[in-house]
């Protein structure tokens, strides 16, 4: 495949990279088309807004319910897998599930993987891990694939390559595949990708996926998709491979019911994808296709620390519709890779923190205006604003402090120099006398008001405090207290 | 956000000016005080009061927070509603007070009960207050309207300010592209990350500039500040008025 | 296991204690305004329709006539059956230039020729979803999962008295969860993608054309 390596951006920086895709204006283009198309698609599909605000408050009970009793749901769900033939790998860190993956792949004499689209897999950086060791991954998800032809990573977590427009696709392909004249038809671009695909479904001795929902019930995966790679990738290969994030497991069948609704018209604004593809076991005696083996891998990866807390488990009600990442100011001008994580966008804020430690995330929960606009579409009512005031909270503690529930990373973005400034503002104003003092000064001395003032005069005139206070004028006035 | 039910118009309200204000733009809080005193209400403004506290709440020092918060919490002695000029900070009074101290046996009871007295400007106008407005200046007029995120989310404000714009005679809102975005303010956000917030404020301007109208009313100065210092920095034509002062502006010259 | 140990310790010791209450989804479904059969068979086929795929609604005795009529039309040379009656009648029914097999062997056995040579792939839907145009396969021994997939046009019969109203009514009503087959899949059109700057493509991996016969229900008028 691709010959680029993977780029394995650490998410320090994110300033920079966020000034530099600020500047880039096909990409700030191409992320303002395609939020106000998803946005307009999802206000479509719920205008019914009582029926949404209900479905989302089930949606929200739902997750709730599967968090709470999520050990024994996965036991549950393990003991049911077995019982179908499934084989249950738990995998505490990313290295494990790699290594567990890899093992499969070597017990099975394979080299090949052909991939339906996982962001479980790229959390682990699978590819990369696979490749070091001489196995050969192919992403088969078409904007997964654009992404990895281009040797980058998914700038959303639904629409991977969301950042690229047609006559970057119409290169990369021209370029990457052989006999591929260079157009900008999508139709055209679409069946170029499929036949190249095609054969690698065929060749791969192993398939990848992620899965959606996994009901502990039944002993089901639940896998949504539009394009029918994901099938392929879990039909066509003797072997197929599951990786999720251990927090995604329900309770019932019928708990998917609400979800998936929820999922598909908060995503992409559809009210059902093309294909619910609902894997219970590997080909059983006397059918003649699916694999032979499957596999699910059971992913905590720093999961478990969000879960310890009760107020950032809520992180873990995700369903990963990219919603929040659609509707997000911050998200629209910046894009996906600026956050240089697996989840970018507000999702990306809270999860991320627990995946790679505050010290290395620390930066993203600050990179919010808080507008809420994140948890107004959460279809599960996570409160995004709230957590990601409590991560800066955990950021700013000292690190030495000792808490309940302490943070990977804790105090990374700790500042005694920051700290003295909220003193002195917290000093100034929790006392009267001290308040007064400032004022009387910001207003008398105005006229030396500095022109430069920190990042704000950057983009803005500098503010000027007014001659006189409402202090001062309603004292004038007379005003009863 | 939940519904809320209103009390029955009161004789005495206390304001909450906010730090803004009082600072920058005290005009607004005046102009807050006249419209409650149209309406036969004797307005309280203590002295003592300085700031919610939001600042450190949204920077993660929530205990540089508190001891601002708690400064405030003894002023409103009375049981008479708390007015908020701005959305921003009514919503940090009545949502987040609660949620900063939670747990705490002595201020954790008093936040809850001030939260359910702190109404934000338009909101009290329009549901307690019920002015009349049908004698004021009726020359037409065209304005855009930019509700801040937290008071549209928590406080239902941009509901509010288009019932009290819709009030007053003449005046026409236009609505712009993409109206709900945020404006990129954010409190300590506009500094730790000017390049962004100046992308979407930049945004925003255009958007407003887009209606053709000169001027936008907004009920909350922070948003305010934001977008015409931004709107001046660019020489773009475009300027806030507080939703407080351009009701008295429309007013000015009624029959008393 | 050390893993599982420690990932279950871990959730055990910070899971909340107390029971929570399991959220009844029944009651949430439960009192929608129940559609009469002809609302659904409208409603299947204005979704499925919407959703690029093409609809026809075809009498009991005479579908296969004009099934193998669509396979004409669209020149399909070489088309693969579902085993059962239906494949059987299909069979007889088939234009001169069409071809049919029974899809009776392994797929490794003959992978490169199913993704290579074969045109068409002719299935009977278990159930079907009204509210969203969705035709419902049980896989196993005579339903193949790659027969609804692979080839690049899929034929799919489903039999009007078997259309739920939604998901939920076919979960419930065919008790999925006491007989959940190897592979439930669920169709919706044909295979898609917008992934390339949200223009939409299809025939992106599966098949590109979605041809959907529902047989009109009994005593229903023609």
């Amino acid at each position: 495949m691709s010959k680029h390596p993977m780029q394995f951006v650490p998410s320090a920086d994110f300033k920079e990279r966020a000034r530099g895709a600020l500047d880039d204006d096909k990409l700030r283009k191409s992320f303002r088309g395609a939020m106000d198309f998803l946005q307009a698609k999802r206000r479509n599909q719920f205008s019914d807004e009582e029926e949404r605000e209900s479905l989302r408050d089930l949606g929200s009970a739902i997750r709730k319910y599967a968090l709470a009793n999520l050990p024994d749901l996965l036991e549950q769900l393990e003991r049911k897998l077995t019982a179908n033939g499934i084989q249950v790998h738990w995998a505490e860190t990313a290295a494990e599930a790699n290594a567990i993956v890899l093992d499969i792949m070597q017990r099975n004499a394979a080299r090949r993987m052909i991939k339906g689209k996982s962001m479980a897999s790229e959390e682990i950086e699978l590819n990369h891990y696979l490749g070091e060791h001489g196995m050969e991954c192919v992403e088969s998800d078409m904007g997964e694939y654009i992404v990895q032809l281009a040797g980058e990573k998914p700038s959303h977590i639904v629409m991977p390559a969301i950042h690229k427009n047609k006559a970057d696709v119409a290169k990369l392909f021209e370029e990457h595949i052989p006999d591929t004249p260079y157009t900008e038809d999508v139709d055209e671009l679409i069946q170029t990708g499929r036949r190249a695909l095609r054969q690698r479904f065929m060749e791969a001795d192993v398939g990848l996926s992620g899965v959606n929902f996994a009901v502990a019930e039944t002993g089901t995966l639940w896998l949504i998709e539009n394009e029918g790679n994901g099938r392929l990738s879990t039909t066509v290969p003797p072997v197929h491979v599951a990786i999720m994030g251990m927090e995604k497991v329900v309770a019932k069948l019928d708990h998917v019911v609400p979800l998936v609704s929820l999922l598909t018209r908060s995503a992409t604004g559809q009210a059902v994808t093309t294909y619910f593809n609902l894997i219970s076991s590997p080909r059983r005696p006397g059918e003649l296709d699916g694999p032979r083996e499957v596999h699910l891998v059971l992913l905590d990866n720093g999961r478990s620390q969000a879960y310890a807390d009760e107020q950032l488990r809520s992180t873990l009600q995700c369903i990963r519709c990219g919603a929040c990442m659609n509707h997000c100011p911050v998200y629209g001008r910046i894009g996906g890779h600026a956050y240089g994580t697996t989840y970018p966008g507000p999702i990306g804020k809270i999860l991320s923190p627990h995946l790679l430690g505050l010290d290395e995330a620390g930066d993203l929960p600050f990179a919010s205006t808080l507008c809420g606009a994140c948890s107004e579409v959460c279809p599960v009512r996570i409160p995004i604003p709230d957590l990601l005031i409590r991560l800066r909270n955990e950021a700013k503690r000292n690190p030495n402090e000792t808490v309940a529930t302490p943070l990977r990373g804790q105090g990374a973005k700790h500042s005694a120099a920051e700290r003295v400034v909220w003193q002195f503002w917290s000093g100034a104003f929790k006392s009267p006398k001290a308040w007064a003092a400032l004022r009387w000064g910001a207003t008398r001395l105005r006229a030396f008001t500095p022109g430069a003032q920190a990042g704000w005069t950057q983009h803005r005139t500098p503010l000027k405090p007014a001659p006189r206070s409402l202090h001062d004028l309603l004292k004038d006035k007379g005003q009863p207290e | 956000m939940q519904t809320r039910t209103y009390p029955p118009k009161p004789s005495n309200v206390y304001l909450f000016g906010t730090c803004l204000i009082d600072l920058f733009v005290p005009q607004a809080g005046m102009d807050a005080v006249r419209l409650m005193e149209r309406e036969g209400v004797s307005v309280h403004f203590p002295q003592d009061q300085s700031c919610c506290g939001q600042p450190a709440y949204t920077s993660g020092d929530a205990e540089a927070a508190r001891k601002v918060a708690r400064a405030q919490m003894d002023l409103f002695k009375q049981d008479w509603p708390i007015v908020v000029p701005s959305g921003s900070c009514g919503g940090m009074m009545h949502e987040h007070w609660p949620k900063l101290f939670a747990g705490d046996p002595v201020y954790g009871p008093k936040a809850v009960a001030l939260a359910v007295r702190v109404f934000e400007l338009a909101e009290f106008i329009v549901n307690v207050l019920r002015p009349d407005y049908s004698r004021a200046r009726a020359e037409p007029c065209k304005v855009a309207l930019h509700t801040s995120c937290s008071a549209r989310r928590e406080m239902g404000t941009r509901g509010h300010g288009l019932s009290l714009l819709a009030s007053l005679p003449g005046v026409e809102v236009v609505e712009h592209v993409r109206e709900s975005e945020c404006c990129g303010f954010g409190g300590t956000f506009s500094l730790r990350h000017p390049d962004i917030s100046g992308a979407i404020v930049r945004d925003k301007v255009d958007s407003i500039a887009g209606t053709g109208c000169q001027r936008f009313i907004t009920a909350d100065c922070g948003c305010m500040l934001n977008i015409s210092t931004a709107a001046q920095h660019r020489g773009v034509g475009v300027a806030g008025t507080h939703m407080a002062s351009f009701v008295c502006e429309r007013l000015a010259g009624e029959s008393a | 296991m050390n893993a599982r140990t420690n990932m279950l310790n871990k959730l055990r010791a910070a899971a909340p204690r107390g029971a929570s209450t399991m959220p009844d989804v029944a009651a949430y479904y439960a009192g929608r305004p129940a559609a009469t059969l002809a609302e659904r068979t409208e409603r299947l086929a204005a979704e499925l329709t919407a959703s690029h795929a093409d609809v026809r609604v075809v009498s009991r005795a005479g579908w296969a006539v004009d099934v193998a009529r669509a396979l004409e039309e669209k020149g399909v040379r070489r088309l693969l059956l579902q085993s059962g009656a239906e494949g059987q009648l299909l069979a007889g029914a088939l234009p001169a230039g069409t071809q049919a097999a029974e899809f009776s062997r392994p797929l490794e056995d003959w992978k490169a020729e199913l993704f290579e040579d074969v045109d068409a792939g002719f299935t009977v839907a278990d159930c079907a979803i009204a509210a969203t145009g969705t035709l419902v396969h049980l896989c196993g021994p005579h339903m193949p999962r790659t027969l609804s997939l692979v080839p690049p046009l899929h034929l799919v019969l489903v039999d009007a008295a078997r259309i739920y109203a939604t998901l939920f009514d076919a979960a419930a009503g065919e008790n999925w969860p006491a007989r959940m087959p190897s592979n439930l899949v669920m169709i919706s059109g044909p295979s898609k993608t917008a992934d390339i700057q949200q223009t939409l493509a299809y025939g992106a991996h599966g098949p590109a054309r979605l041809m959907v016969f529902i047989l009109r229900a009994e005593g229903e008028a023609a």
